[in-house]
């Protein structure tokens, strides 16, 4: 059921000629009802599709910002229990936007990879990226995936060679998650001259779309990338929004939701301006 | 449950895919994956090369100060009225410790790669300071991770880093200790894979590393193994070590693996008590799960979140442990014992007293527990201790202890 929502969304997209804006956020930060309130925000803000992190105590490819907020939602009493009941509650109202799960896979070994796959499906859970299960270490929590029919995600990284990349597509689907940089979250810069060529590899061996993230902060990068890829997403500059927020004393929804609706404006803006680069889509 | 069956050869694991049994594995960002399939095919490289091992053999020897003694500590096999006990003297190792035997090892193939700069993380700073010394000995910039928390406890130890000319950057994330140190130390790889090599201190992480180390390590058994049968004329019945992530036991026990008649001790840090939730006891107080590359027991709560490790002595006080104890522990092979902070802490002065060695509180762990093994193997028995360390390092947290002002 729950892959189809996926590949909706890419397929309606394709038809409009733009790529997609992916907004990430971290479940249950910086709480249950406050991440639950920025969460029902981000379709209306602007967001096709979400990356919902599920927080982990150890999270080894975040930067300070991931690292921060995962804390904030863990010391708030969020889990992956938690975090699924976050997914049901959005999808009462919401049945079209895909939300896919990101995080690592301590916390679904200890909650058992079947009943996890099985949860996830019922909640409306469509996707799963797990950060520190490489293709070689993921037969059984694909089994798993498939059987419920959530999409394993995987990543391909700078350092992924075409031989490679045939691993990394395999038994994947939905899309691929290009990581832009190599290092860490919310750290360095997308170099945009060196993401076409790449995204365009990872879209020739997989035949899927091709997602953009580790490197994206501003309106103007997320553009750039808009042009040459199916999706931008954006995270770490999200969740600092919620620490200026809460170091402000204000509200965090209204401001990460200001500043969804301007990554979103300017992906969607992206190819109107030079027309031509739409064709780059296959 | 059946019980895992024994496995008939020992040397044949890890398998291909770096696991023993279960355990192991390579549970990293894809960013790494090519970078550890590199080192695994580095490693195999040089371990079947004469001359990387006649290289390394050489700087254990005028280096490290290899071979050390098997000691017969008489005055203990006195107090405990039963079995011959010898200790395994690793702690007169340049640098104080058995750390620095891996590390040989590790910069010699970092060499080889033709990386220019290393990184390591550290607990309380042994893996540091012979991660450091190697890098000056080698003339290579080194970057050594270590918790915001254990900077202030192991102030000795940083000054010592920073005389060898490393950098040693505090890290603030999470709990500010070891496993956090390791998770800035991978942040680091992650980020700068072009040129780094991570040398890690102990037989844990992704797959190579485990069995690298262990291999590294495993020239304590083998030394042990040529003393023993040279002054005894036979195998010993026991071999006891202290267990954090586990490098020194598993150098320990590797070489006598297949000698079913030798029995294995680890021995974990129950800090506290296993019945509170201060201690660093993975195989006893733990469940399976993945930590930094590797499938193990490690201490966790329900939802899987890692939780913090507590143990008088810093080079223990880890939530995890190295792959094929995991494995020895589930088949049978290895028995693990625990001892808490105050039992090593007896068992310190004990051998201080007794023996004339002031031992590091890691191996202290393993020296509470000769008791309950001379009682195991009989008074006719004979018992190999391994001396991972010594104790200049660890006066203050004695001291402190006991409510002494130094």
């Amino acid at each position: 059921m729950t892959k189809q929502r996926i590949d909706a969304r890419f397929a309606a997209l394709k038809a409009e000629g733009r790529a997609a804006f992916v907004a990430y956020v971290m479940a249950g930060d910086p709480d249950p009802d406050t991440a639950f309130e920025i969460l029902k925000g981000l379709p209306g803000a602007g967001a096709d599709l979400i990356e919902l992190g599920f927080p982990f105590s150890d999270p080894m490819a975040e930067g300070p910002p991931i690292q921060r907020a995962a804390q904030r939602a863990l010391a708030a009493g969020m889990t992956l229990r938690g975090v699924l009941a976050l997914v049901r509650r959005f999808r009462e109202t919401d049945g079209d936007t895909p939300i896919i799960l990101m995080g690592y896979l301590n916390p679904l070994v200890s909650y058992g990879f079947a009943a996890f796959a099985h949860d996830a499906a019922e909640a409306g859970v469509d996707g799963l990226i797990v950060v520190d299960c490489p293709p070689e270490e993921a037969d059984p929590l694909a089994d798993a995936l498939d059987t419920a029919g959530v999409s394993l995600i995987r990543l391909a990284t700078p350092t992924t060679d075409d031989d490679r990349l045939k691993v990394v597509v395999r038994r994947t689907s939905g899309f691929v998650y290009y990581v832009s940089v190599a290092g860490v979250t919310g750290v360095k810069e997308a170099d945009a001259d060196a993401v076409a060529p790449a995204v365009a590899r990872v879209r020739a061996a997989s035949g899927l779309p091709v997602a953009v993230g580790f490197g994206i902060k501003t309106p103007e990068r997320a553009a750039e990338v808009a042009r040459v890829a199916d999706a931008a997403v954006v995270g770490s500059a999200l969740v600092d929004q919620i620490a200026a927020s809460l170091a402000g004393n204000q509200p965090p929804a209204p401001k990460v939701l200001e500043s969804v609706a301007a990554l979103a404006k300017a992906v969607r803006m992206a190819r109107a301006n030079t027309a031509p680069a739409a064709g780059v889509q296959a | 449950m059946n019980a895992p069956s024994k496995p008939n050869d020992y040397s044949a694991y890890p398998d291909a895919e770096g696991r023993f049994g279960d355990y192991g594995g390579r549970y990293v960002p894809e960013t790494l994956m090519p970078l550890v399939h590199e080192l695994d095919r580095a490693y195999a490289e040089a371990k079947a090369d004469p001359a990387f091992h006649a290289e390394l053999n050489g700087h254990l020897k005028h280096f490290v100060g290899r071979p050390n003694p098997l000691y017969f500590a008489e005055r203990l096999t006195a107090h405990f009225g039963g079995p011959k006990i010898y200790f395994k003297r690793e702690e007169l190792n340049h640098t104080g410790a058995h750390k620095i035997n891996n590390c040989m090892g590790q910069i010699l193939l970092a060499k080889r790669m033709g990386r220019t700069r290393i990184i390591a993380e550290t607990g309380a700073g042994q893996h540091g300071v012979a991660t450091a010394t190697v890098c000056a000995r080698f003339g290579l910039p080194c970057v050594v991770y270590m918790g915001a928390t254990d900077v202030e406890r192991q102030k000795p130890n940083v000054f010592r880093m920073n005389l060898l000319g490393a950098e040693v950057r505090p890290v603030t994330s999470g709990a500010a200790t070891l496993k956090d140190a390791m998770n800035e130390a991978l942040r680091d790889w992650v980020t700068n894979v072009h040129d780094t090599y991570y040398l890690i201190g102990t037989a844990a992480g992704m797959h190579p590393y485990p069995a690298m180390v262990r291999d590294f390590q495993a020239v304590i058994g083998e030394e042990t193994k040529r003393q023993v049968l040279e002054i005894e004329g036979r195998l010993p019945d026991a071999v006891v070590a202290c267990v954090g992530g586990g490098s020194n036991a598993i150098g320990m026990f590797h070489p006598f693996l297949a000698d079913e008649g030798v029995r294995l001790y680890g021995v974990e840090a129950a800090g506290h008590g296993l019945d509170t939730d201060k201690h660093a006891a993975s195989l006893t107080g733990g469940r399976p799960g993945v930590l930094h590359g590797n499938k193990t027991y490690l201490l966790q709560d329900d939802d899987g979140q890692i939780q913090e490790a507590h143990s008088i002595s810093a080079g223990l006080d880890y939530p995890g442990i190295g792959p094929e104890h995991a494995w020895l522990h589930d088949i049978g092979r290895a028995s693990y014992l625990t001892c808490t902070d105050q039992e090593a802490l007896d068992a310190f002065r004990l051998c201080a007293e007794l023996e004339g060695i002031i031992p590091a509180l890691e191996s202290s762990h393993a020296i509470a527990k000769l008791g309950e093994v001379a009682k195991d193997v009989g008074k006719d028995g004979v018992v190999v201790l391994c001396l991972s360390g010594r104790g200049d390092k660890d006066i203050f947290t004695v001291a402190d202890a006991v409510g002494r002002t130094i």
